[in-house]
């Protein structure tokens, strides 16, 4: 169809446009709530042809019904209904669908982020059976009745031996007709990310707003080169537990914060379930930076360095700003474990540093 | 795909019922096609051929989405064209395929006779064709990206017509000019043409006096120097204009004609929204009820008659007002409740059995649809009685509680709210009135204010696409918050400042 490269066009446009505007959605948080199975609602400024025109707040319109002058019609953010006379077009901002892959692919260009190269062998996932032809061999529980008739009856006929009294039709050796399949594997590499988050009194709600949009990023970057992919959320203050999504975002404590707990749950989760030979690990810890004691900091580097480097296939720390952590743990990382090239440090400070912050993550392609 | 014999012979049976009843369509031809070339086609405008454009696929994208989430179906469509192209949509069950057949020809009768298609180019299925033609070209020789963003230009503009200019006579600008040019004699009063009174000498002060004869020459002065001004009156066929003076070149003047072309052609489309949708429902309407509906058919006709014609508060249906109406008229011909004695009678009992019995319906809705637009149609046969019985109010925002409201229901105010979003089609009225001003070669233009605020993102966007045809500075006034307001760009910034606003016209 004509309408096909139109299309085509209107969609790079839209790309062009969320590529252009992505370092702003990135420091908002609003496309999260828009986040579908498979699909994300982005709102689009001004794709639309600009006109002089009558701003709509001012004029209302007519309209026909019950009610008393004063009843309500509906929010004001959208003119009620559509079609109005004169046809002029509701107010409405336009919303662009892309798929979590377009997204992630936009995303991958704009961060120029490098395919990920899946760690260790893929597992073969899953296998599926199709029947896709038919062939002259196979075994006789395949054989395809219809097809071995119809060219049965066609040589009987050919050959002058057809009887229309004593319609024998007797198929032999050429005429068999089998089905064939075909096997698709999926080849699926499997991956698992593990939120780890810092849920003491110095986080905040603005800190904790900046892990959700960060985590949504991730996800939709690993969603994109994982098949198979596993979340598993961790909190923790002194002691940490493992939650499910909401309470992941949800809970905060009061109390203060050994950063240990966290890596040690996690290490014991990946031992558990998630053995590193068959999985990609990515683990991402987030914080304010402001651990209980300089003891507590040294068992976090000793168990990085010896348990969880070794098994993950990165290993992000960000480092949220608040006003009453130190921040002193991204700097004693930074310190000692320079050298480890899967560990990948990032701060912070605010939303709008959210984009480099992402790119930093994930710009290594681990 | 051409129409299936049994759907070719109850086309048949349609339009002669239709001629029956007094409609004149032209040859219309129908096509059968399947959803997906149905919003294709409903994204290109109803021509199956446009010039490649981005909007066109936007179009595409949002009506193939309501269409496959269940929330919009197009059961037809049909071209302003002689002969008229009509489209059913494949696997419509058969009520509804006569309904659009019905529904179909009362669109075609009113392309034909309604005086405002009359200057439309009713071979205009060839000439988008040749549109589209024109500009591939223009894109494989000059870039589709360069092509296209001037087609951005041009459409952002496509709205500053003047919707009558095609009834105007064309004046000879070159005769007006000689005249006034060459009269070259010294008398100043003479060279301004001010007309003096004979008087014999002594009486000469009192048949032309002093002043009264400066005050001549002022207004001349004016509107000589008026003259030297281009454009020499507001203009507000601006798209013309920016043809006339722009620095375009060829293949740009080109695509902007072109998108001016096609802006003309649909006009009347939107000055005759009401009307003519409520003609094709008044007229498939009673095609069906008192002709051609068999009584298994009437409970799916039942169905998508009341779809058609259906309301909510907040929104506005052309199909239901306009049919009511036509219904309405015709009701009050036939009954004679017309005219200065129906006006002034106020005795309710006598309203209600007013029946003259002349008979005159039919002749009236018919001249009706040749005559009028959706504002003369509206200024003339909206009555209070009309407003009350179909429940009509008027609504707005309400500020303080953001959210909007029934405002009123008094007639006045119903008719006052409708016409001005029915005027200029509903688009704000702009007047191109100097290609000079400041002396610096800058164009300004003017919104002809009818308390209506224009929204301002959106005007400085379109300012700085008429910054690109006219390549210098951009003005326009307008009045924003009840103060007057000069918007300007100037290639890089925009700025606003206070004005005299002085209304013109």
């Amino acid at each position: 169809m004509k309408i096909q490269q139109d299309h085509a066009r209107y969609k790079r446009i839209v790309r062009g446009k969320i590529r252009q505007n992505l370092r702003r959605y990135m420091s908002r948080g609003d496309l999260i709530a828009r986040k579908g199975k498979d699909l994300v609602t982005i709102p689009i400024p001004q794709i639309e042809i600009p006109r002089f025109r009558f701003g709509m707040k001012n004029t209302g319109g007519v309209s026909q019904g019950d009610g008393e002058p004063g009843d309500s019609l509906g929010p004001g953010e959208q003119q009620p209904g559509s079609g109005q006379a004169g046809d002029q077009p509701g107010e409405h901002q336009l919303e662009a669908e892309v798929t979590i892959e377009e997204l992630a692919e936009i995303m991958a260009e704009e961060l120029e982020l490098p395919r990920i190269q899946p760690r260790g062998k893929e597992l073969i996932e899953s296998a599926k059976e199709r029947y896709t032809g038919i062939s002259p061999v196979g075994p006789d529980s395949l054989r395809h009745f219809k097809r071995t008739y119809r060219r049965a009856l066609k040589r009987t006929i050919a050959s002058g031996t057809y009887n229309l009294d004593d319609p024998v039709v007797i198929p032999v050796r050429q005429d068999m007709r089998y089905r064939t399949w075909r096997i698709d594997t999926q080849p699926r590499s499997n991956a698992v990310i593990i939120y780890m988050m810092d849920v003491s009194g110095s986080m905040g709600e603005e800190q904790k707003e900046i892990v959700r949009i960060e985590s949504f990023w991730i996800d939709t970057w690993l969603q994109s080169q994982y098949k198979g992919i596993e979340s598993v959320y961790i909190i923790h203050d002194a002691t940490a537990r493992r939650v499910d999504r909401e309470t992941f975002f949800r809970t905060r404590e009061s109390g203060g914060t050994m950063i240990s707990s966290a890596y040690k749950l996690c290490e014991r989760i990946l031992e558990e379930e998630y053995p590193a030979e068959e999985w990609n690990v990515y683990p991402f810890h987030f914080s304010d930076g402001d651990n209980w004691s300089v003891d507590d900091t040294q068992e976090c580097i000793r168990l990085l360095r010896e348990q969880l480097l070794p098994a993950v296939n990165m290993f992000g720390y960000g480092q949220v700003e608040s006003p009453y952590g130190s921040g002193q743990f991204i700097r004693d990382l930074r310190k000692t474990l320079d050298e480890a090239e899967n560990l990948i440090l990032s701060e912070i400070p605010n939303r709008d540093s959210i984009y480099d912050s992402i790119r930093t993550f994930l710009k290594k392609g681990m | 795909m051409a129409l299936p014999k049994h759907l070719a012979e109850l086309a048949g049976e349609i339009l002669e019922k239709a001629r029956k009843f007094g409609l004149d369509p032209f040859k219309t031809i129908f096509e059968v096609v399947n959803y997906e070339v149905m919003n294709e086609i409903a994204s290109y405008g109803g021509f199956p051929t446009r010039y490649p454009h981005w909007r066109f696929g936007m179009e595409y994208e949002r009506l193939s989405k309501s269409h496959s989430y269940g929330l919009s179906k197009i059961y037809e469509m049909v071209i302003n064209n002689d002969p008229t192209f009509a489209y059913l949509l494949e696997g419509n069950n058969l009520v509804d395929q006569k309904t659009v057949m019905g529904h179909v020809y009362a669109h075609s009768d009113f392309f034909h006779h309604n005086l405002f298609f009359s200057h439309t180019d009713r071979g205009m299925m060839n000439e988008m064709a040749n549109h589209a033609a024109r500009i591939r070209s223009y894109a494989e020789r000059f870039g589709v990206e360069k092509v296209e963003s001037f087609i951005d230009i041009c459409l952002s503009l496509d709205n500053l017509i003047d919707i009558h200019s095609p009834f105007r006579v064309k004046k000879r600008r070159g005769k007006e000019e000689e005249q006034s040019g060459s009269d070259g004699e010294s008398d100043p009063d003479k060279v301004v043409g001010i007309h003096k009174l004979r008087s014999k000498e002594y009486m000469e002060e009192y048949i032309n006096p002093r002043e009264f004869i400066d005050q001549q020459r002022q207004k001349l002065l004016k509107e000589q120097e008026q003259q030297r001004r281009i454009p020499a009156r507001p203009e507000q066929d601006v798209l013309q204009f920016l043809l006339d003076h722009a620095p375009l070149e060829r293949w740009q003047a080109d695509i902007l004609s072109i998108v001016r072309e096609e802006a003309f052609y649909f006009a009347p489309q939107m000055q005759t929204k009401i009307m003519n949708e409520g003609w094709a429902t008044y007229w498939h309407s009673r095609i069906m009820t008192e002709k051609a509906l068999k009584s298994s058919e009437v409970v799916d006709y039942a169905e998508s008659y009341s779809k058609v014609v259906a309301t909510a508060p907040g929104q506005f249906n052309p199909y239901k007002i306009g049919v009511e109406l036509f219904r309405d008229i015709f009701d009050r011909w036939n009954k004679g409740r017309f005219g200065k004695e129906w006006e002034e009678c106020e005795d309710i009992a006598r309203r209600e059995a007013w029946d003259l019995k002349l008979g005159q319906g039919n002749d009236k809705i018919f001249l009706v649809r040749k005559l009028y637009n959706d504002v003369t149609f509206i200024d003339e046969f909206l009555t209070e009685d009309f407003c009350r019985r179909h429940k009509l109010f008027t609504f707005a925002l309400n500020r303080r509680k953001n959210q909007w409201e029934i405002e009123s229901r008094e007639f006045q105010q119903i008719k006052e709210k409708l016409l001005f979003a029915l005027t200029n089609f509903g688009q704000p009225t702009i007047f191109v009135i100097d290609a000079n001003f400041e002396n610096r070669a800058e164009l300004l233009l003017h919104h002809k204010h009818q308390g209506v605020d224009l929204q301002t993102d959106y005007s400085k966007a379109v300012l700085e696409n008429l910054y690109q045809i006219w390549t210098r500075p951009v003005n326009i006034q307008t009045v924003t918050d009840q103060k007057g307001t000069m918007l300007r760009f100037d290639g890089t910034e925009h700025s606003e400042r206070s004005i005299d606003y002085e209304p013109i016209r």
